[in-house]
């Protein structure tokens, strides 16, 4: 007798949970391959998935066996040319399946790594795992602007379009049932006393009773068919109330300095740097767009291409690129409707005098607007007068502005780190 | 008269195989395999490498090791390093079987007859797993221990539970009782047990560690030995006498102890299990087409994966990588249909208690009450010997050259059978590691003993096994190689220890 079942169908992710387990026994590995990762791959592929190897000693687990050494007898087959009392030598190695491959062959060995594929999304998670975007909670629950409707119960005000056809005749039954009550309880005494009388001998005296009852009665009836069926107190309206929302839109500046003294390498720095912040904020906005802007002593707004790739000599301005950011927020990003991020990245090199300028600009227009604003300077070589300038800023806003130095493409992912670490509480 | 096949094509559909399954099941009664109820269940890949991990089962417990078995096998399974199984076969009642969706209806034939008609009945008959295993409550036990351990890890918190099962695993193979028999329970029984035993322990002070003081007299004895007998079974010892264990921590040893108690006669067994169903696939499908039901195609490629299956790669070819159980075993089993039917002078000489005698009946017979190293030890006949042109090789590390002492002659015969048979004992291929001593009157310490069998030592992995036994026991730990005169070639202990005897604290 045999049972034929089809479990096709059935959940095929049995493993997930012991998946997750070994993920998160191995997260600090997983985490430096991450890392690494992040920061060798070309920046096209960053986004996808990756392997990520361990070594296998940090992932045997350990049994007794027997170690190497001792008296073995082993049998093989295919003998072709052995006699007894034949002697060789040992192989050397082992691998290849001479016959020095002996027991002592056990799990783990063979194999230095153990190296296994995780998806994009893990990738991600791994990638911002402890990281926040700053003060995102508080921002959203003072600054919405965006509402969505919503039904809220019943109103007895509205539009025809909304009326509420059950509640309206409940309510109307309610009140029917309110206003005739009393009445009715009169009928039905009367029409009693009327049928008692009736059962009575009937005389003169008796039916003129009965007469007089009846047209009480009718006149209770009368009444009663007076009170109208619908009133227009009766009549319910769906609620729609609007809630607001908190923005799903944020907007990522990306500020950088092309002037002659940044080269290509720190372009590429630079470029690394605004992708985290582009797939960080990709995970915590539905909508997201992107502005360019590079400046030398002019700020211009570009695309990507030209962003990266095009180079212009001359001095540099900082501020003009701050001015026009400025412009660009008020012409098409209402803080109001926008979460707003700028991410600047230079070399430190600044015109003598327009640093102030800068300082000035961000605390008087663009701080108050911007969720977060970060500068990192990538220069192998002392601070420039722009460092010291921003420096002062990071006091006076400490919740949106940060800054940071790189001097290696390996320092990016850990500046990136720090700029957007969960940060404690009380700081919030 | 020769019947129409049940198949030409090689799509399958459920139709056709039960249809199969109905047949070969007649055809199997006729043979006389006694068998459990079969549950055939189709399964796709991804729930093949699902059963893989949690190994084979339909369910079982979470643990990281699993997903990193599921992690290797999609790995390899993904990138085409290795194809996966066509079949799993459980020892269970109704014996379940997942036959992957992939396969050719030719191949679910070949799987329902190895599988469901084949392995079935060797989980019915076979002593070893008749009494250490209990077919019909193995699912019903994982679905307790499953449950309990979720409860424990949202009791006592996820890493606590995996840190046990962690030191469990590694003494798995030490958790196996080889001489006593465990009576067979229902889950009802088990939970009551598991009820029982938590408060007994609770109510009860452990009567090793008494620390009621006693009289004089006997404190001037030697101290103690205890365990009286050194005792094999190390989870179990750990699981009734670790002093520091909470009630659950033992129920959670017991859990991994019992799971691997079930697993223990599958080791045992592997070549007779194999070669067993080998031997019955072959013979029915044979018949299957015998009867016409089975059509040529279908019998060029069942023979072809049947060749496959068992084929036997000499040991200097690279495809080599160890003795083959399909082929062995199959190769005995056919060996021994010859001699009861075909028995040669040579046979009658080397089996003349079987040598002409009714084949089903020995093959039932050797399947019933042997395992690897005895069936081996008593049914390997010079013929096959010859056949697979086994040799012997001895490796001793003290001489510089590896040595052939027994190739397939008249001298070597009985060699290469023990030889052979040695190779599948369990007790030489494990290290016979068995607890010794506890120091009771003193610092707790648990000494264990390594007995040495042909001058093998112990790997290195041995001193993280040792910090496994020290976290489940709670004291220090020491290990002895112990060769058999009595002298002790090499001691570890956990923790370490300094120069100045200083025990210093591990987590």
């Amino acid at each position: 007798m045999s049972y034929i079942i089809d479990r096709r169908l059935n959940s095929k992710n049995k493993s997930t949970v012991n998946r997750q387990r070994f993920l998160r026994r191995y997260k600090k590995h997983i985490k430096e391959a991450v890392e690494d990762a992040v920061n060798s791959r070309s920046i096209k592929d960053i986004e996808q998935g990756g392997n990520v190897t361990i070594p296998s000693r940090d992932i045997s687990e350990p049994i007794f066996h027997h170690g190497e050494g001792g008296i073995r007898n082993k049998v093989f087959p295919g003998n072709k040319e052995f006699v007894e009392g034949d002697e060789f030598q040992r192989p050397q190695g082992g691998s290849g399946g001479g016959p020095g491959e002996g027991k002592a062959s056990n799990q783990g060995e063979g194999e230095d790594e153990f190296t296994f594929q995780i998806n994009q999304e893990e990738f991600l998670d791994f990638m911002f795992d402890g990281l926040e975007l700053p003060y995102l909670v508080k921002k959203q629950l003072n600054n919405t602007v965006q509402y969505e409707t919503r039904r809220a119960g019943f109103t007895n005000a509205g539009s025809p379009d909304k009326i509420h056809i059950v509640r309206s005749l409940k309510a109307a039954h309610a009140r029917r049932i309110a206003l005739t009550g009393k009445d009715r309880r009169k009928i039905r005494v009367l029409k009693q006393e009327v049928s008692d009388l009736a059962t009575l001998l009937p005389n003169e005296q008796i039916e003129k009773k009965i007469n007089q009852l009846k047209v009480e009665i009718d006149s209770l009836t009368q009444k009663l068919k007076r009170i109208p069926f619908l009133d227009d107190f009766d009549i319910k309206y769906n609620n729609l109330i609007k809630v607001p929302v908190p923005s799903s839109k944020a907007v990522m500046f990306c500020i950088m300095d092309v002037s002659g003294s940044m080269t290509q390498t720190i372009k590429d720095m630079a470029k690394r740097f605004f992708i985290l912040l582009y797939l960080f904020l990709k995970r915590n906005y539905k909508q997201i767009e992107v502005v360019f802007v590079r400046h030398h002593t002019h700020a211009k707004e570009v695309d990507e291409e030209e962003f990266f790739y095009s180079r212009e000599t001359g001095g540099t301005i900082v501020s003009s690129a701050l001015d026009l950011s400025s412009e660009i927020i008020e012409n098409r990003y209402s803080p109001s409707d926008w979460n707003i991020y700028i991410a600047q990245a230079s070399d430190g090199d600044n015109w003598d005098g327009d640093s102030t300028k800068c300082s000035q600009v961000l605390s008087e227009n663009i701080l108050k607007q911007v969720q977060y604003f970060a500068y990192v300077e990538i220069t192998t070589g002392p601070h420039q007068n722009l460092w010291y300038e921003y420096e002062k800023l990071t006091s006076a806003w400490p919740e949106c502005f940060a800054m940071q130095q790189i001097k290696t493409p390996a320092d990016i992912f850990p500046v990136f780190r720090s700029l957007f670490e969960k940060k404690i509480e009380g700081a919030a | 008269m020769k019947k129409k096949p049940i198949s030409t094509g090689s799509e399958w559909d459920f139709d056709l195989i039960a249809e199969y399954d109905k047949e070969i099941g007649r055809i199997a009664a006729e043979f006389g395999l006694d068998t459990y109820p079969n549950q055939i269940e189709v399964i796709t890949s991804e729930q093949m490498m699902d059963a893989y991990a949690s190994i084979g089962m339909p369910l079982n417990y979470n643990h990281w090791s699993f997903g990193k078995q599921f992690v290797e096998t999609q790995q390899n399974y993904k990138r085409g390093r290795m194809g996966l199984a066509y079949e799993i076969v459980i020892n269970s009642d109704p014996c379940i079987s997942y036959l992957m969706e992939e396969n050719t209806i030719t191949m679910q034939a070949l799987v329902i007859a190895h599988a469901c008609y084949g392995h079935n009945s060797f989980f019915k008959g076979n002593y070893l797993f008749k009494t250490w295993t209990d077919a019909s409550a193995i699912i019903d036990y994982l679905l307790f221990a499953k449950s309990y351990i979720s409860l424990c890890e949202e009791r006592y918190g996820v890493d606590a539970v995996e840190e046990l099962l962690d030191s469990c695993h590694a003494l798995m193979s030490y958790g196996v009782n080889r001489y006593m028999r465990p009576q067979p329970l229902t889950t009802d029984e088990e939970k009551e047990r598991q009820q029982a035993r938590e408060e007994y322990i609770q109510r009860h002070i452990n009567d090793l560690w008494n620390t009621i003081p006693k009289k004089e007299e006997e404190s001037n004895q030697e101290a103690p030995h205890f365990p009286k007998e050194p005792e094999e079974n190390i989870l179990y010892f750990i699981e009734k006498n670790a002093p520091l264990l909470e009630p659950w921590q033992r129920e959670i040893v017991r859990i991994v102890r019992k799971v691997a108690q079930y697993f223990y006669p599958q080791k045992q067994t592997q070549v007779m299990n194999e070669g067993w169903a080998c031997f019955w696939h072959y013979t029915l499908l044979h018949k299957l087409h015998d009867e016409g039901l089975a059509s040529e195609g279908f019998m060029m490629e069942f023979l072809h994966s049947h060749t496959s299956v068992v084929y036997q790669p000499p040991f200097d070819s690279p495809y080599f990588s160890g003795i083959n159980p399909y082929t062995l075993g199959y190769n005995m089993m056919q060996d021994i249909k010859r001699i009861c039917e075909n028995p040669t002078e040579e046979d009658r000489e080397w089996f003349p208690e079987i040598a002409g005698s009714d084949w089903k009946k020995t093959l039932d017979y050797a399947m019933r009450n042997y395992k690897d190293e005895s069936f081996i030890l008593q049914y390997l006949s010079p013929h096959l010997i010859r056949e697979l042109h086994l040799f012997t090789i001895m490796d001793n590390s003290e001489k510089a050259n590896l040595a052939v002492t027994a190739i397939h002659n008249e001298s070597g015969y009985r060699q290469i059978r023990e030889d052979l048979a040695a190779q599948y004992n369990l007790g030489n291929r494990e290290p016979n590691i068995q607890i010794f001593n506890v120091d009771v009157r003193g610092d707790r310490s648990l000494t264990l003993r390594h007995f040495i069998h042909n001058k093998q030592p112990l790997s290195d992995t041995s001193s993280e096994v040792l910090r496994h036994i020290h976290r489940l026991w709670g004291f220090d730990i020491h290990l002895e190689s112990v060769f058999p005169d009595g002298t002790i070639s090499k001691s570890y202990h956990c923790p370490e220890q300094s120069k100045d005897e200083e025990p210093d604290l591990l987590t």
